[in-house]
Protein backbone atom coordinates (compact mmCIF):
# COMPACT_ATOMS: atom_id res chain seq x y z
CA UNK A 1 0.00 0.00 0.00
CA UNK A 2 1.19 3.35 -0.50
CA UNK A 3 2.30 6.21 1.93
CA UNK A 4 -0.23 8.41 3.30
CA UNK A 5 1.04 12.33 4.02
CA UNK A 6 0.03 13.40 7.75
CA UNK A 7 -3.60 14.00 8.49
CA UNK A 8 -3.46 17.75 8.20
CA UNK A 9 -2.53 17.13 4.68
CA UNK A 10 -4.93 15.36 3.18
CA UNK A 11 -8.44 17.12 2.04
CA UNK A 12 -10.33 15.12 4.92
CA UNK A 13 -7.97 16.39 7.65
CA UNK A 14 -8.37 20.09 6.37
CA UNK A 15 -12.32 19.41 6.55
CA UNK A 16 -11.99 18.85 10.27
CA UNK A 17 -9.67 21.81 11.06
CA UNK A 18 -12.59 23.93 9.46
CA UNK A 19 -15.33 21.88 11.28
CA UNK A 20 -13.35 22.38 14.67
CA UNK A 21 -12.76 25.97 14.28
CA UNK A 22 -16.45 26.84 13.07
CA UNK A 23 -17.67 24.71 16.12
CA UNK A 24 -15.46 26.95 18.49
CA UNK A 25 -16.83 30.03 16.54
CA UNK A 26 -20.33 28.86 16.79
CA UNK A 27 -19.85 28.51 20.56
CA UNK A 28 -18.32 31.96 21.01
CA UNK A 29 -21.26 33.92 19.43
CA UNK A 30 -23.21 32.30 21.48
CA UNK A 31 -21.24 33.90 24.50
CA UNK A 32 -21.10 37.56 22.98
CA UNK A 33 -24.53 37.74 22.18
CA UNK A 34 -25.29 36.60 25.82
CA UNK A 35 -23.42 39.81 27.08
CA UNK A 36 -24.66 42.03 23.82
CA UNK A 37 -28.07 41.52 24.70
CA UNK A 38 -27.54 42.73 28.23
CA UNK A 39 -27.16 46.29 26.73
CA UNK A 40 -30.83 46.33 25.50
CA UNK A 41 -32.59 45.49 29.14
CA UNK A 42 -29.65 46.13 31.97
CA UNK A 43 -26.73 48.80 30.61
CA UNK A 44 -25.27 47.71 34.49
CA UNK A 45 -25.36 44.36 33.72
CA UNK A 46 -23.53 44.95 30.18
CA UNK A 47 -20.95 47.29 31.69
CA UNK A 48 -19.53 44.79 34.19
CA UNK A 49 -19.71 41.53 32.07
CA UNK A 50 -18.21 44.03 29.36
CA UNK A 51 -15.81 44.93 32.13
CA UNK A 52 -15.04 41.82 33.25
CA UNK A 53 -14.35 40.66 29.93
CA UNK A 54 -12.19 43.27 29.31
CA UNK A 55 -10.05 42.93 32.15
CA UNK A 56 -10.04 39.55 33.01
CA UNK A 57 -6.49 38.44 32.61
CA UNK A 58 -7.84 34.34 31.52
CA UNK A 59 -10.64 36.30 28.83
CA UNK A 60 -7.71 39.03 27.62
CA UNK A 61 -4.51 36.50 27.03
CA UNK A 62 -6.25 32.75 27.34
CA UNK A 63 -9.20 33.26 25.79
CA UNK A 64 -8.91 35.92 23.10
CA UNK A 65 -5.65 34.73 21.36
CA UNK A 66 -7.74 31.58 21.42
CA UNK A 67 -10.32 32.91 19.57
CA UNK A 68 -7.99 35.15 17.14
CA UNK A 69 -6.24 31.85 16.34
CA UNK A 70 -9.65 30.25 15.49
CA UNK A 71 -10.63 32.82 12.75
CA UNK A 72 -7.82 33.04 11.87
CA UNK A 73 -7.65 29.50 11.15
CA UNK A 74 -11.35 29.24 9.71
CA UNK A 75 -10.62 31.95 6.94
CA UNK A 76 -7.29 31.21 5.56
CA UNK A 77 -8.38 27.34 5.52
CA UNK A 78 -11.79 28.89 3.90
CA UNK A 79 -9.33 30.44 1.20
CA UNK A 80 -6.88 27.45 0.50
CA UNK A 81 -9.93 25.48 0.49
CA UNK A 82 -11.31 27.64 -2.51
CA UNK A 83 -8.44 28.07 -4.44
CA UNK A 84 -7.67 24.37 -4.52
CA UNK A 85 -11.23 23.56 -5.12
CA UNK A 86 -11.38 26.00 -8.44
CA UNK A 87 -8.18 24.03 -9.45
CA UNK A 88 -9.87 20.99 -9.37
CA UNK A 89 -11.99 21.48 -12.65
CA UNK A 90 -9.90 23.66 -14.92
CA UNK A 91 -12.10 23.82 -17.70
CA UNK A 92 -15.70 25.46 -16.13
CA UNK A 93 -19.07 23.94 -17.49
CA UNK A 94 -20.71 26.00 -20.12
CA UNK A 95 -24.38 25.29 -18.22
CA UNK A 96 -23.91 24.05 -14.58
CA UNK A 97 -27.74 24.08 -12.76
CA UNK A 98 -26.22 24.27 -9.34
CA UNK A 99 -29.81 24.72 -8.05
CA UNK A 100 -31.19 21.49 -9.36
CA UNK A 101 -28.60 19.51 -6.25
CA UNK A 102 -27.61 22.01 -3.50
CA UNK A 103 -28.64 25.24 -1.86
CA UNK A 104 -26.98 28.85 -3.10
CA UNK A 105 -25.65 28.81 0.41
CA UNK A 106 -23.86 25.86 0.39
CA UNK A 107 -21.90 26.82 -2.88
CA UNK A 108 -21.03 31.14 -1.49
CA UNK A 109 -19.72 30.00 1.65
CA UNK A 110 -16.55 32.14 0.17
CA UNK A 111 -18.61 35.51 -0.46
CA UNK A 112 -20.57 35.33 2.39
CA UNK A 113 -17.49 34.22 4.51
CA UNK A 114 -15.38 37.14 2.48
CA UNK A 115 -18.25 39.64 3.42
CA UNK A 116 -17.96 38.89 7.01
CA UNK A 117 -14.19 38.91 7.04
CA UNK A 118 -14.50 42.49 6.23
CA UNK A 119 -17.25 42.96 8.69
CA UNK A 120 -14.40 41.55 11.07
CA UNK A 121 -11.87 44.10 10.13
CA UNK A 122 -14.44 47.03 10.37
CA UNK A 123 -15.84 45.44 13.96
CA UNK A 124 -12.07 45.32 15.30
CA UNK A 125 -11.26 48.84 13.92
CA UNK A 126 -15.14 49.57 15.72
CA UNK A 127 -14.21 48.04 19.02
CA UNK A 128 -10.98 46.17 19.50
CA UNK A 129 -8.61 48.35 18.38
CA UNK A 130 -9.79 51.23 20.47
CA UNK A 131 -10.20 49.11 23.66
CA UNK A 132 -6.49 47.84 22.63
CA UNK A 133 -5.52 51.46 22.50
CA UNK A 134 -7.36 52.88 25.77
CA UNK A 135 -6.12 49.90 27.77
CA UNK A 136 -2.80 48.49 26.45
CA UNK A 137 -1.59 51.70 25.00
CA UNK A 138 -2.80 54.98 26.48
CA UNK A 139 -3.44 53.06 29.78
CA UNK A 140 -6.42 55.25 30.60
CA UNK A 141 -7.47 54.56 33.76
CA UNK A 142 -10.30 52.10 34.61
CA UNK A 143 -13.42 53.12 33.95
CA UNK A 144 -16.53 50.51 34.37
CA UNK A 145 -19.39 52.50 33.01
CA UNK A 146 -18.46 53.34 29.89
CA UNK A 147 -19.00 50.42 27.87
CA UNK A 148 -22.30 51.16 27.38
CA UNK A 149 -22.36 54.44 26.62
CA UNK A 150 -19.20 53.88 23.55
CA UNK A 151 -21.74 51.45 22.08
CA UNK A 152 -24.99 53.88 22.44
CA UNK A 153 -22.33 56.57 20.45
CA UNK A 154 -21.59 53.77 17.40
CA UNK A 155 -25.19 53.01 16.54
CA UNK A 156 -26.06 56.43 16.26
CA UNK A 157 -24.69 56.15 12.66
CA UNK A 158 -27.19 54.80 10.80
CA UNK A 159 -24.07 53.61 8.01
CA UNK A 160 -22.63 51.82 10.62
CA UNK A 161 -26.26 50.10 11.66
CA UNK A 162 -26.80 49.33 7.55
CA UNK A 163 -23.20 47.72 7.35
CA UNK A 164 -24.09 45.47 10.41
CA UNK A 165 -27.05 44.28 9.60
CA UNK A 166 -26.32 43.52 6.14
CA UNK A 167 -23.09 41.46 7.98
CA UNK A 168 -25.64 39.38 10.43
CA UNK A 169 -27.70 38.69 7.28
CA UNK A 170 -24.87 37.31 5.83
CA UNK A 171 -23.59 35.32 8.66
CA UNK A 172 -27.01 33.56 9.04
CA UNK A 173 -26.02 33.04 5.04
CA UNK A 174 -22.76 31.37 6.53
CA UNK A 175 -24.15 29.61 9.20
CA UNK A 176 -27.20 28.08 7.16
CA UNK A 177 -24.81 25.85 5.32
CA UNK A 178 -21.82 26.21 8.31
CA UNK A 179 -23.57 25.06 11.10
CA UNK A 180 -24.81 21.42 9.88
CA UNK A 181 -21.96 21.13 7.79
CA UNK A 182 -19.40 21.31 10.48
CA UNK A 183 -21.32 18.11 12.09
CA UNK A 184 -21.08 16.30 8.77
CA UNK A 185 -17.18 16.83 8.73
CA UNK A 186 -16.80 15.84 11.62
CA UNK A 187 -18.54 12.61 10.84
CA UNK A 188 -21.56 12.90 13.24
CA UNK A 189 -24.33 12.32 10.75
CA UNK A 190 -26.73 9.64 11.19
CA UNK A 191 -30.62 9.55 9.93
CA UNK A 192 -31.31 9.04 13.54
CA UNK A 193 -30.00 12.13 15.16
CA UNK A 194 -28.96 14.33 12.09
CA UNK A 195 -32.23 16.07 11.01
CA UNK A 196 -32.35 17.17 14.58
CA UNK A 197 -29.29 18.77 14.00
CA UNK A 198 -30.12 20.40 10.85
CA UNK A 199 -33.16 21.64 12.69
CA UNK A 200 -31.35 23.29 15.74
CA UNK A 201 -28.82 24.84 12.99
CA UNK A 202 -30.98 26.35 10.92
CA UNK A 203 -33.30 27.47 14.59
CA UNK A 204 -29.43 29.27 15.27
CA UNK A 205 -28.67 30.58 11.91
CA UNK A 206 -31.76 32.68 11.74
CA UNK A 207 -32.21 33.54 15.67
CA UNK A 208 -28.46 34.47 16.62
CA UNK A 209 -27.82 36.64 13.67
CA UNK A 210 -31.80 38.04 14.10
CA UNK A 211 -30.62 38.84 17.59
CA UNK A 212 -27.47 40.85 16.89
CA UNK A 213 -29.73 42.86 14.25
CA UNK A 214 -32.26 43.70 16.87
CA UNK A 215 -29.13 44.60 18.98
CA UNK A 216 -28.63 46.94 16.86
CA UNK A 217 -31.50 48.17 15.72
CA UNK A 218 -32.49 48.89 19.22
CA UNK A 219 -29.15 51.13 20.10
CA UNK A 220 -30.42 52.68 16.55
CA UNK A 221 -33.83 53.78 17.81
CA UNK A 222 -33.25 55.11 21.08
CA UNK A 223 -30.47 57.58 19.87
CA UNK A 224 -32.64 59.07 18.34
CA UNK B 1 -39.80 15.80 -31.42
CA UNK B 2 -36.99 18.31 -32.76
CA UNK B 3 -34.51 18.99 -30.63
CA UNK B 4 -31.41 21.73 -31.15
CA UNK B 5 -28.09 20.12 -29.12
CA UNK B 6 -25.53 22.02 -28.07
CA UNK B 7 -22.63 19.19 -27.54
CA UNK B 8 -18.84 19.61 -26.63
CA UNK B 9 -16.38 18.79 -29.30
CA UNK B 10 -12.64 18.44 -28.32
CA UNK B 11 -10.78 15.74 -30.87
CA UNK B 12 -8.83 14.68 -28.20
CA UNK B 13 -7.22 15.87 -24.66
CA UNK B 14 -4.37 18.14 -25.99
CA UNK B 15 -6.68 20.40 -28.20
CA UNK B 16 -9.35 22.96 -26.50
CA UNK B 17 -12.82 22.04 -27.12
CA UNK B 18 -15.89 24.20 -27.94
CA UNK B 19 -19.83 24.01 -28.23
CA UNK B 20 -21.23 23.14 -31.52
CA UNK B 21 -24.75 22.84 -32.51
CA UNK B 22 -26.96 20.32 -34.21
CA UNK B 23 -30.22 20.12 -35.15
CA UNK B 24 -32.10 16.31 -34.77
CA UNK B 25 -35.86 15.35 -35.43
CA UNK B 26 -38.04 12.92 -35.66
CA UNK B 27 -37.10 12.19 -31.86
CA UNK B 28 -39.83 10.09 -30.22
CA UNK B 29 -40.62 10.22 -26.39
CA UNK B 30 -39.81 6.65 -25.91
CA UNK B 31 -36.38 6.70 -26.98
CA UNK B 32 -33.55 7.08 -24.45
CA UNK B 33 -30.98 9.70 -24.56
CA UNK B 34 -28.01 7.71 -25.82
CA UNK B 35 -30.62 6.80 -28.55
CA UNK B 36 -31.32 9.90 -29.31
CA UNK B 37 -27.49 10.64 -29.55
CA UNK B 38 -27.56 7.60 -32.12
CA UNK B 39 -29.82 9.30 -34.22
CA UNK B 40 -27.27 12.03 -34.22
CA UNK B 41 -24.37 10.25 -35.18
CA UNK B 42 -26.37 8.15 -37.66
CA UNK B 43 -27.10 12.47 -39.39
CA UNK B 44 -23.30 12.65 -38.77
CA UNK B 45 -21.92 10.18 -40.56
CA UNK B 46 -24.19 10.08 -43.61
CA UNK B 47 -22.96 13.86 -44.04
CA UNK B 48 -19.29 12.36 -43.56
CA UNK B 49 -18.24 13.81 -40.17
CA UNK B 50 -16.72 13.39 -36.99
CA UNK B 51 -19.59 11.28 -34.70
CA UNK B 52 -19.63 12.48 -31.40
CA UNK B 53 -17.54 10.41 -29.35
CA UNK B 54 -19.77 8.98 -25.39
CA UNK B 55 -19.73 6.17 -23.11
CA UNK B 56 -22.05 3.52 -22.71
CA UNK B 57 -21.82 -0.07 -22.64
CA UNK B 58 -24.65 -1.68 -20.65
CA UNK B 59 -27.31 0.91 -21.59
CA UNK B 60 -29.88 -0.98 -18.64
CA UNK B 61 -28.31 1.37 -15.60
CA UNK B 62 -25.57 -0.74 -14.28
CA UNK B 63 -22.14 0.16 -15.47
CA UNK B 64 -22.04 3.38 -14.79
CA UNK B 65 -20.15 4.29 -18.11
CA UNK B 66 -22.78 6.63 -20.07
CA UNK B 67 -21.11 9.80 -18.53
CA UNK B 68 -22.88 13.04 -19.50
CA UNK B 69 -23.73 16.51 -18.10
CA UNK B 70 -26.96 17.20 -19.56
CA UNK B 71 -28.54 20.89 -19.11
CA UNK B 72 -26.21 21.61 -16.11
CA UNK B 73 -26.60 17.99 -14.55
CA UNK B 74 -24.95 15.08 -14.55
CA UNK B 75 -27.17 12.03 -16.41
CA UNK B 76 -29.83 14.96 -16.83
CA UNK B 77 -32.82 16.50 -15.13
CA UNK B 78 -34.35 12.75 -13.32
CA UNK B 79 -33.75 12.06 -10.13
CA UNK B 80 -31.67 8.63 -9.72
CA UNK B 81 -31.32 7.53 -13.09
CA UNK B 82 -28.49 7.45 -15.56
CA UNK B 83 -28.03 8.58 -19.06
CA UNK B 84 -29.01 5.58 -20.84
CA UNK B 85 -32.24 5.26 -18.60
CA UNK B 86 -33.22 8.69 -19.25
CA UNK B 87 -36.54 9.09 -22.09
CA UNK B 88 -36.65 12.17 -24.30
CA UNK B 89 -40.31 12.34 -22.85
CA UNK B 90 -38.31 14.45 -20.08
CA UNK B 91 -38.03 17.00 -22.77
CA UNK B 92 -39.64 19.14 -24.92
CA UNK B 93 -40.50 19.65 -28.40
CA UNK B 94 -38.09 22.66 -29.47
CA UNK B 95 -36.22 22.18 -26.47
CA UNK B 96 -32.49 23.33 -26.88
CA UNK B 97 -30.00 20.73 -24.69
CA UNK B 98 -26.50 21.07 -23.66
CA UNK B 99 -24.57 18.08 -23.50
CA UNK B 100 -20.90 18.56 -21.85
CA UNK B 101 -18.51 15.71 -20.85
CA UNK B 102 -18.40 15.50 -16.73
CA UNK B 103 -15.84 17.98 -15.83
CA UNK B 104 -13.03 17.66 -13.15
CA UNK B 105 -9.09 17.26 -13.50
CA UNK B 106 -9.51 13.89 -11.74
CA UNK B 107 -11.57 13.11 -15.64
CA UNK B 108 -9.69 14.17 -18.27
CA UNK B 109 -10.99 14.45 -21.88
CA UNK B 110 -10.56 11.22 -23.98
CA UNK B 111 -12.68 13.08 -26.90
CA UNK B 112 -15.39 14.74 -27.14
CA UNK B 113 -17.79 13.62 -24.44
CA UNK B 114 -15.27 10.80 -23.37
CA UNK B 115 -13.85 11.03 -20.17
CA UNK B 116 -11.04 9.09 -18.70
CA UNK B 117 -12.40 7.78 -15.30
CA UNK B 118 -9.65 5.80 -14.71
CA UNK B 119 -8.75 7.68 -11.05
CA UNK B 120 -11.22 5.63 -9.72
CA UNK B 121 -9.40 2.48 -10.54
CA UNK B 122 -6.62 4.36 -9.29
CA UNK B 123 -8.44 4.97 -5.76
CA UNK B 124 -9.97 1.22 -5.38
CA UNK B 125 -6.39 -0.39 -6.01
CA UNK B 126 -5.36 1.78 -3.29
CA UNK B 127 -7.62 -0.42 -0.78
CA UNK B 128 -10.90 -1.10 -1.97
CA UNK B 129 -10.60 -4.96 -1.28
CA UNK B 130 -9.85 -6.85 1.10
CA UNK B 131 -7.08 -9.91 1.48
CA UNK B 132 -8.09 -12.85 1.43
CA UNK B 133 -6.37 -16.30 0.82
CA UNK B 134 -7.68 -18.41 -2.01
CA UNK B 135 -5.76 -21.56 -1.49
CA UNK B 136 -8.17 -23.46 -2.25
CA UNK B 137 -9.40 -23.39 1.46
CA UNK B 138 -10.98 -19.65 0.92
CA UNK B 139 -13.92 -19.70 3.90
CA UNK B 140 -17.66 -19.06 2.72
CA UNK B 141 -18.33 -15.62 3.63
CA UNK B 142 -21.58 -16.31 4.55
CA UNK B 143 -20.42 -18.31 7.28
CA UNK B 144 -19.35 -15.35 9.27
CA UNK B 145 -22.81 -13.47 10.96
CA UNK B 146 -23.21 -10.13 10.15
CA UNK B 147 -26.32 -7.32 12.13
CA UNK B 148 -28.54 -7.02 9.45
CA UNK B 149 -28.74 -3.21 9.32
CA UNK B 150 -25.09 -3.79 8.68
CA UNK B 151 -25.48 -6.03 6.13
CA UNK B 152 -27.99 -3.47 4.60
CA UNK B 153 -25.81 -0.39 5.25
CA UNK B 154 -23.12 -2.43 2.82
CA UNK B 155 -25.05 -3.36 0.31
CA UNK B 156 -26.63 0.03 -0.47
CA UNK B 157 -23.10 1.44 -0.71
CA UNK B 158 -21.99 -1.03 -2.69
CA UNK B 159 -24.76 -0.62 -5.77
CA UNK B 160 -22.19 2.70 -6.05
CA UNK B 161 -21.18 2.06 -10.39
CA UNK B 162 -18.01 4.56 -9.84
CA UNK B 163 -20.12 6.35 -12.47
CA UNK B 164 -18.46 9.92 -11.53
CA UNK B 165 -21.94 11.96 -11.44
CA UNK B 166 -20.60 12.57 -8.04
CA UNK B 167 -17.44 14.47 -9.24
CA UNK B 168 -19.21 15.92 -12.07
CA UNK B 169 -22.10 17.66 -9.99
CA UNK B 170 -19.99 18.80 -7.29
CA UNK B 171 -19.03 22.28 -7.68
CA UNK B 172 -15.46 21.37 -6.12
CA UNK B 173 -15.35 18.43 -8.08
CA UNK B 174 -14.73 16.47 -5.14
CA UNK B 175 -14.98 12.67 -5.19
CA UNK B 176 -15.94 11.55 -1.52
CA UNK B 177 -19.05 10.40 -2.50
CA UNK B 178 -17.58 7.87 -4.31
CA UNK B 179 -14.64 7.10 -2.10
CA UNK B 180 -16.30 7.03 0.55
CA UNK B 181 -18.97 3.93 -0.78
CA UNK B 182 -16.30 2.28 -1.50
CA UNK B 183 -14.57 2.57 2.03
CA UNK B 184 -17.99 2.15 3.45
CA UNK B 185 -19.11 -1.22 1.96
CA UNK B 186 -16.37 -3.19 3.36
CA UNK B 187 -15.81 -1.42 6.70
CA UNK B 188 -19.15 -2.27 7.82
CA UNK B 189 -18.69 -6.04 7.33
CA UNK B 190 -16.44 -7.82 10.03
CA UNK B 191 -14.37 -8.91 6.71
CA UNK B 192 -13.36 -5.60 5.76
CA UNK B 193 -12.35 -4.49 9.45
CA UNK B 194 -9.28 -5.78 9.68
CA UNK B 195 -7.77 -3.78 6.98
CA UNK B 196 -10.40 -0.60 7.87
CA UNK B 197 -7.25 1.69 8.95
CA UNK B 198 -4.75 0.96 6.04
CA UNK B 199 -7.58 1.32 3.72
CA UNK B 200 -9.21 4.50 4.57
CA UNK B 201 -6.16 6.38 4.96
CA UNK B 202 -4.82 4.96 0.89
CA UNK B 203 -8.01 5.60 -0.54
CA UNK B 204 -8.32 9.03 0.63
CA UNK B 205 -4.36 9.67 -0.44
CA UNK B 206 -4.85 7.97 -3.48
CA UNK B 207 -8.17 9.85 -3.85
CA UNK B 208 -5.99 13.65 -3.24
CA UNK B 209 -3.38 12.62 -5.82
CA UNK B 210 -5.76 12.37 -8.65
CA UNK B 211 -6.26 16.02 -7.86
CA UNK B 212 -10.18 16.01 -7.20
CA UNK B 213 -11.36 18.98 -4.73
CA UNK B 214 -12.71 19.34 -1.33
CA UNK B 215 -15.62 18.24 0.04
CA UNK B 216 -17.62 20.82 1.46
CA UNK B 217 -20.41 19.32 2.33
CA UNK B 218 -22.67 21.05 -0.57
CA UNK B 219 -24.74 17.44 -0.86
CA UNK B 220 -25.20 17.94 -4.81
CA UNK B 221 -23.16 14.73 -5.19
CA UNK B 222 -25.83 12.59 -3.14
CA UNK B 223 -28.80 14.49 -4.79
CA UNK B 224 -27.63 13.22 -8.52
CA UNK B 225 -26.28 9.81 -7.74
CA UNK B 226 -28.04 7.33 -9.77
CA UNK B 227 -27.79 4.86 -7.03
CA UNK B 228 -28.75 7.26 -4.42
CA UNK B 229 -25.83 6.96 -2.48
CA UNK B 230 -26.08 9.01 1.08
CA UNK B 231 -23.54 11.20 2.39
CA UNK B 232 -23.98 9.19 5.74
CA UNK B 233 -21.29 7.35 3.71
CA UNK B 234 -18.94 10.29 3.74
CA UNK B 235 -19.43 11.34 7.66
CA UNK B 236 -18.87 7.49 7.93
CA UNK B 237 -15.21 7.84 5.91
CA UNK B 238 -14.38 11.40 7.83
CA UNK B 239 -14.77 9.39 11.30
CA UNK B 240 -13.04 5.94 9.70
CA UNK B 241 -10.61 8.26 8.55
CA UNK B 242 -10.32 10.40 12.04
CA UNK B 243 -9.97 7.26 14.17
CA UNK B 244 -7.42 5.68 11.67
CA UNK B 245 -5.17 8.56 11.80
CA UNK B 246 -5.42 8.75 15.74
CA UNK B 247 -4.70 5.53 16.62
CA UNK B 248 -1.93 4.81 13.23
CA UNK B 249 1.40 4.00 14.66
S1 LIG C 1 -21.41 7.50 -5.57
FE1 LIG C 1 -23.14 7.54 -7.03
S2 LIG C 1 -22.60 9.18 -8.44
FE2 LIG C 1 -20.71 8.64 -7.38
S3 LIG C 1 -19.71 7.12 -8.62
FE3 LIG C 1 -20.98 5.98 -7.16
S4 LIG C 1 -22.93 5.67 -8.22
FE4 LIG C 1 -21.87 7.26 -9.36
S1 LIG D 1 -24.60 2.53 -20.19
FE1 LIG D 1 -24.36 1.32 -18.41
S2 LIG D 1 -25.21 2.60 -16.89
FE2 LIG D 1 -25.66 3.69 -18.70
Amino acid sequence: MSSQSGIFNSSIGRKIAMALSALFLIIFLIQHFTINVTSTFSPETFNSWSHFMGTNPLVQFVLQPVLLFGVTLHFVLGFILTARNRGARDVKYVRYNGNAHSSWMSRNMIWSGLFILFFLGFHFYDFWIPEINYKYIERLPADETRYYHEVQEMFHNPVRVVIYVLSFIFLSLHLLHGFQSSFQSMGARNPKYFPAIEKFGKLYSILIPAGFIFIALFHYINSL
Amino acid sequence: MDLTLKVWRQPNGSTKGKMEDYQVSGIDGDMSFLEMMDILNEQLIEKGEDPVAFDHDCREGICGMCSMQINGEPHGPEKATTTCQLHMRKFKNGDTIYIEPFRANGFPVVKDLAVDRSSFDRIIQAGGYISVNTSGNTLDGNAIPVEKKNADMAFNAATCIGCGACVAACPNASAMLFTSAKVSQLALLPQGRVEASKRVQNMVHQMDLEGFGNCSNVGACAEECPKEISLENIARMNREYLSASISSE
